[in-house]
């Protein structure tokens, strides 16, 4: 069953359209990442989903309910991390947890257990203000994990995080999906979400250019795999015929080549057989970036043939 | 403690004491309360006219510049500076009617100004009580000081949050909570004196009180210094007062319509827009 579904949903701003024939279904445990440029629509998309605006035409389903106009204990089920969000400075992170805890209809008790596990128990009496981005970041997380969601929605979650922290939010994620919890993501960031999310929709001025797996978006988009080859680049480039498209790096010591997919593998026997010329070689299939490229891309020449390539 | 609008009234209240608005208001109210009440009383003694009814004139006299601004600067970022921060998208999903939340708040500023007036005000009652008593009357007219000045507050209050609801920024809301301050509390009374002189007395005493009817800090000042007899004597207001006669209770009634129709306005306002 799908946890979230919108039917052709449109809205419209002050006559601006922000987002236009959303068609798009999200599987109950599902983690779906939304990708799109600043005003892309993300954000207006969240807030349907939410049920903080209305769509202009078409629908919008969440847990088998319209947001907009459902109960409020419909909102238990929620959890939201805003993309921009101020806690109040002089309250300890404690306090703040507690407070949205009282207000969602949870006990505060539950409260240390969910700042440890956001990381954060070692600052948890300590005031906001004194909090870096990455510990507010983990404090607004924190209160979006207040009393397990059935349904995440996350703006921007990861912006300020180091690496590390990161990771650990993606783990966090992971848990949460496996538990049943479908997971809604909105990131400009693209390759950290690399095989972190199920499903991506590519969003581009308020429409969706692509929607799917990123499998199939990779084979939908048939962009080139590039093998990165370290050697005697010159030599290399001599043996190959002209079919691949080839870069040679100016000091001469690495080569890229383009190919199709169906054409790795021969590439690659080809390459092994070159002997001491090839030393390394490094494959790198088309990033979310160079998919994101891709769609946006062709969304923004729609009309044209052909696809713009990245 | 566990319906939304107690825990919004509550975190408004706590943020109150934590920013130290609630010290903040309640000192200065009590500082100026006490100066007033010292300096009415030192001419007093001669002519033997009771300290706490002196103090109910000062008082009330300046609180009609003060807890209007209080209130203003109270309320004014109320729901606006929310929206600033981010809090009030993230409290929207939250599962609370909109209505728990700016009624909530409201409540909370309230309690903030009750505070500040009771404990202000009374401590300079107390000292006037204890400098020189009072007669049953005086203090019938001072209890009924606190009670219209909280009115005040709370009309004013409603003023911000309509502010609040309507502006998109922070600094919309701040500049017009100021030019409402002035209007109501400086402009609106001179533009009656002008159109009374300009008029050449042909304005009628019932047009003139009916106009001062269209300002809370008028109706205010009409019940503090008319309602009472040991007031009336000294506000120089019995000349007044013999023309205009609204009762105490219709001014009372006058002063919360004007707390519920703003705030009335701004819940509508609040609940129909979208986040």
């Amino acid at each position: 069953m799908a946890a979230v579904t919108l039917d052709n949903a449109a809205k419209i701003y002050e006559g601006r359209p922000a987002l236009a024939g959303i068609t798009l279904a999200v599987p109950e445990g599902k983690c779906l990442a939304l990708i799109g440029h600043n005003g892309a629509g993300k954000t207006t998309l969240m807030k349907l989903v939410l049920g903080l605006a209305r769509p202009t035409s078409g629908s919008v389903t969440v847990l088998g309910v319209d947001p907009a106009n459902a109960r409020k204990s419909f909102r238990r089920q929620l959890g939201f991390l805003p993309e921009n969000v101020a806690f109040h400075e002089e309250l300890t992170g404690a306090d703040t947890l507690a407070f949205y805890a009282r207000l969602k209809g949870f006990s505060a008790r539950d409260c240390p257990a969910l700042l440890d596990r956001v990381g954060l128990s070692f600052a948890a009496f300590r005031r906001v203000k004194t909090y870096s981005k990455g510990m507010r970041q983990r404090l607004g997380l924190a209160q979006a994990l207040l009393g397990t969601p059935q349904l995440l929605l996350l703006d921007e979650p990861t912006s300020g995080l180091d690496p590390l922290l990161r990771h650990e939010f993606f783990e966090i994620i992971r848990g949460l999906t496996q538990a049943g919890t479908t997971v809604i993501l909105a990131s400009h960031v693209l390759t950290e979400l690399e095989a972190r999310t199920d499903l991506a929709a590519i969003l581009r001025q308020g429409r969706l250019v692509a929607f799917g797996d990123i499998e199939q978006l990779r084979l939908g988009a048939g962009l080139p795999v590039t093998i990165r080859v370290r050697g005697d680049a010159r030599a290399i480039a001599s043996k190959l015929d002209g079919s691949f498209l080839k870069t040679v790096e100016p000091n001469g010591r690495s080569i890229d080549i383009d190919c199709s997919v169906e054409d790795k593998m021969p590439l690659l026997r080809l390459l092994a057989g070159f002997g001491e010329a090839c030393a390394d070689l490094e494959i790198r299939p088309p990033s979310l970036d160079d998919l994101y490229l891709y769609y946006s891309g062709r969304g923004l020449s729609a009309g044209n043939d052909g696809p713009v390539s990245p | 403690m566990n319906s939304p609008l107690l825990i919004f009234a509550g975190k408004e209240f706590s943020d109150g004491l934590r920013n130290k608005w609630v010290a903040g208001a309640t000192l200065i109210l009590a500082a100026l309360a006490f100066a007033l009440t010292l300096l009415g009383s030192t001419p007093t003694g001669v002519l033997g006219i009771k300290p706490l009814a002196v103090t109910v004139v000062s008082l009330s006299s300046l609180t009609i510049f003060l807890i209007p601004l209080i209130a203003l600067l109270l309320g004014y970022d109320a729901i606006v500076g929310e929206a600033e921060r981010g809090c009030l998208l993230l409290i929207l999903t939250y599962p609370v009617s909109r209505l728990e939340i700016i009624l909530g708040k409201f409540l909370g500023h309230t309690a903030i100004l009750s505070f500040a007036t009771v404990v202000g005000y009374g401590a300079a009652g107390a000292a006037a009580a204890w400098a020189g008593g009072g007669d049953a009357g005086s203090w019938r007219a001072f209890v009924w000081l606190l009670l219209s000045t909280v009115m005040l507050g709370v009309a004013f209050l409603a003023l911000a949050y309509l502010i609040s609801v309507l502006v998109k920024e922070r600094s919309t809301a701040a500049g017009i909570a100021v030019g409402l301050w002035l209007f109501f509390v400086i402009i609106f009374d001179l533009a009656l004196m002008g159109g009374l002189v300009a008029s050449q007395g042909r304005m009628g005493a019932g047009v003139f009180a009916s106009l001062l009817l269209l300002n809370p800090a008028d109706v205010y000042r009409l019940f503090n210094l008319t309602a009472f007899e040991n007031v009336r004597m000294l506000s120089g207001m019995a000349g007044l007062s013999a023309a205009v006669r609204f009762s105490p209770l219709v001014l009372l009634v006058v002063l919360a319509a004007w707390s519920v129709v703003p705030l009335g306005i701004a819940a509508a306002v609040f609940k129909r827009r979208e986040a």
